[in-house]
């Protein structure tokens, strides 16, 4: 058991927590609503988890390299807005084209603000405040005063949520979810496992360290921005898919949510430690919270916000108190066990 | 005087009467004493709390849970008013007090948990919505007692609104603690770096305590403005102002990472955002364009002064 309380280090712990609490709360809520266990249940939670885990994945790259990206949610309705537009008008165009078109779109878009922060210095809560209205505002220019409706929107991009890919003990994964989990499981093996990538922590936990490692942390904040926006893209075009009416206020708030994701997800707000994997645990969570709060008699459906703010509260908390205990008690430990060796080398 | 216009704030000074000579060619009713009190009017909520919230960054913290607790504080007036048959002196107190609570609940978890104040209030601005749903669900209230809506509406000296009076004094009151108080140098001097402060001798976190008490009264203060002013509540009032409360700080020059900034800058800012609002509305550009031209505008305003004055930040 201490074995793999050691193997897994706090981010695997934080997992691990994670994985229980949300089935706490489900068996919780399950002894609460009668036939909590259905099929809609999960189709409802994943089919907003598809969205939802993309953004917490998007915004956890920025909050990873030291900071934050407000722009996610305009990023998101402009591109959702921008595909439905493009497709309505080119219905037969292929699917492959049309992901490209979302991702490098959003991506544009992560690259001016990736631009101004990086190498213009302009700390990313400004830019992206600024660019938050910027972006929303040239939807609606855009837009000209317009919305996407799904009448217009090819059959093929509106089914493909609701595609059923395969099916466990009963639950039905449906294509949009499958596609979000593969998304946010590549992420999380390229941060993992690839050089550039693991570049994302260094510059998060130490800027000044990292340039002197020779890492050009400029470049590692800029292809932050630039992913963040490409996954946003993707958000956008799950969006389309999932709604198919699509106005000017698309994607509002989403920028919010998506840091609440990361946070309850443990994922660092000062950069340099966290991981996608608790991001998408978190969207879950928060997810879970959110649908089963509806279907609960005892408080009515208005509570739903108290909740969640509650619940970050207490989860950032504990995560916080947590880890410092675990630092501390690994300290002691690594101490005594230095003081035993000497001690045995200073016995004749 | 050159010095003075070479800082930051002479540029802002240069750039509010440049706006102010288009606008008044614009139209001649711009410089009408009416439509200035009215151009205040429409945002004077947000420009009471942009006040509170320029210590607060200054400080190196944020607040990000003001919109929600106006939202907050005015729902719960509305409640108690309406629903539950309290007189409505006593629901203005009860709601101030929330204000209070509030506030102290964001400064405890940053200040004895030691949660960064963007995670907190972040949650909080959730939450604070969230109950402020609780109390009016989907309703909306209206029909508050008549002195209730005159006190938002009417001038109450000559044509002058009693929140336009209170904007002022509360201006002057902060200007002086600021500028002129031990307790404005030591929110200087966390700001800039809360290690040295500490060994200094000041108690940071009571200090931190007390602003976020403040941020959250006036935000309450300010959530009853607006029920007296639009007359009316509903469960999104206020919804999304902290983002334009802190676009009006920061483009009056407060830097982020804390330590430096003015409430002279704040008001030149409030002025700057207030009245391009005002031009572009007279030529006809909506909302959400003339949110975008603040945003274009914050942005320069870092890059601005990094150009032509040197450094006014410390680099990220």
């Amino acid at each position: 058991m201490t074995g793999l309380f050691h193997r897994l280090g706090p981010q695997g712990l934080r997992v691990l927590a994670l994985l229980a609490v949300i089935l706490l709360l489900l068996a919780f809520f399950a002894s609460q609503i009668d036939g909590y266990f259905n099929a809609r249940l999960f189709s409802r939670i994943s089919g907003s988890v598809a969205i939802m885990a993309l953004i917490a994945t998007a915004q956890t790259l920025v909050i990873l390299t030291r900071n934050i990206d407000l722009s996610i949610g305009s990023i998101v309705g402009f591109t959702a807005f921008a595909a439905g537009n493009l497709v309505s008008t080119n219905p037969e165009m292929s699917a492959l084209v049309l992901v490209l078109f979302c991702c490098c779109f959003g991506a544009c878009f992560g690259a001016v603000n990736g631009l101004i922060v990086a190498y213009g210095r302009v700390p990313s809560i400004i830019v992206t405040l600024a660019t938050m209205a910027i972006f929303r505002s040239l939807l609606v220019e855009y837009s000209d005063g317009k919305s996407i409706t799904t009448n217009t929107l090819p059959a093929w991009l509106t089914e493909f949520p609701n595609l059923p890919v395969f099916t466990v003990f009963g639950l039905e994964f449906r294509a949009a979810f499958v596609a979000a989990l593969t998304v946010v499981f590549v992420v999380h093996l390229a941060l993992t496992r690839l050089r550039p990538m693991r570049q994302f922590f260094a510059v998060g936990s130490n800027p000044e360290a990292a340039e002197m490692a020779g890492i050009d942390a400029r470049r590692v904040v800029f292809s932050a921005f630039v992913l963040s926006g490409a996954l946003a893209g993707l958000a956008g075009l799950m969006f389309l898919a999932r709604f198919g009416n699509i106005t000017v206020v698309a994607g509002l708030g989403f920028e919010l949510k998506s840091v609440a994701a990361a946070v309850v997800g443990g994922v660092n707000i000062f950069g340099g430690s966290g991981t996608v994997i608790g991001a998408l645990l978190g969207a879950v969570l928060v997810d879970v919270i959110d649908t089963s709060l509806v279907r609960w008699a005892i408080v009515s459906e208005f509570w739903r916000e108290a909740v969640l703010g509650a619940l970050i509260l207490l989860s950032v908390t504990t995560d916080t108190l947590f880890t410092r205990r675990l630092v501390a008690w690994r300290a002691a430990r690594a101490h005594a066990r230095r003081e035993a060796t000497l001690n045995q080398e200073a016995r004749p | 005087m050159i010095a003075r216009l070479k800082s930051w704030e002479g540029f802002l000074l240069m750039s509010l009467v440049v706006i102010i000579g288009i606008n008044a060619g614009l139209s001649p009713e711009f410089l009408t004493l009416g439509n200035q009190i009215n151009l205040f009017q429409l945002s004077i909520e947000k420009i009471i709390v942009a006040l509170v919230m320029t210590f607060i960054i200054i400080n190196g913290e944020i607040d990000l849970s003001v919109g929600s607790m106006m939202g907050l504080s005015a729902c719960a007036f509305g409640w108690m008013v309406k629903e539950q048959g309290v007189a409505a002196p006593a629901a203005i107190a009860i709601s101030l007090g929330i204000g209070v609570l509030g506030g102290a609940l964001n400064g405890w978890f940053i200040t004895r948990v030691g949660l960064p104040s963007l995670v907190v209030t972040l949650a909080t601005l959730i939450g604070f919505r969230g109950l402020a749903r609780v109390l009016v669900e989907d309703r909306g209230l209206t029909d508050f007692p008549e002195w209730f809506d005159a006190l938002g509406q009417q001038g109450l000296i000559g044509p002058l609104p009693f929140a336009l009076v209170a904007f002022a004094v509360l201006f002057g009151v902060l200007y002086i603690v600021l500028e002129r108080s031990g307790f404005g140098r030591k929110t200087q001097v966390i700001g800039t770096n809360r290690e040295v402060a500490e060994f200094a001798g000041i108690d940071t976190n009571r200090h931190k305590m007390i602003l976020f008490i403040a941020s959250g009264t006036i935000a309450a203060f300010a959530g009853l403005l607006y029920a007296a002013r639009v007359g009316a509540v509903r469960g999104d009032v206020a919804n999304g102002f902290e983002l334009d409360i802190i676009t009006i700080v920061l483009l009056g020059g407060v830097s982020i990472f804390g330590g430096t900034g003015s409430l002279t800058g704040t008001l030149l800012a409030i002025l700057i955002v207030l009245n391009i609002r005002n031009g572009m509305a007279l030529l006809n550009i909506t909302g959400h364009i003339q949110t975008g031209v603040i945003g274009l505008l914050l942005i320069a305003s870092v890059m601005v002064p990094r150009l032509k004055f040197g450094t006014r930040e410390k680099t990220a």
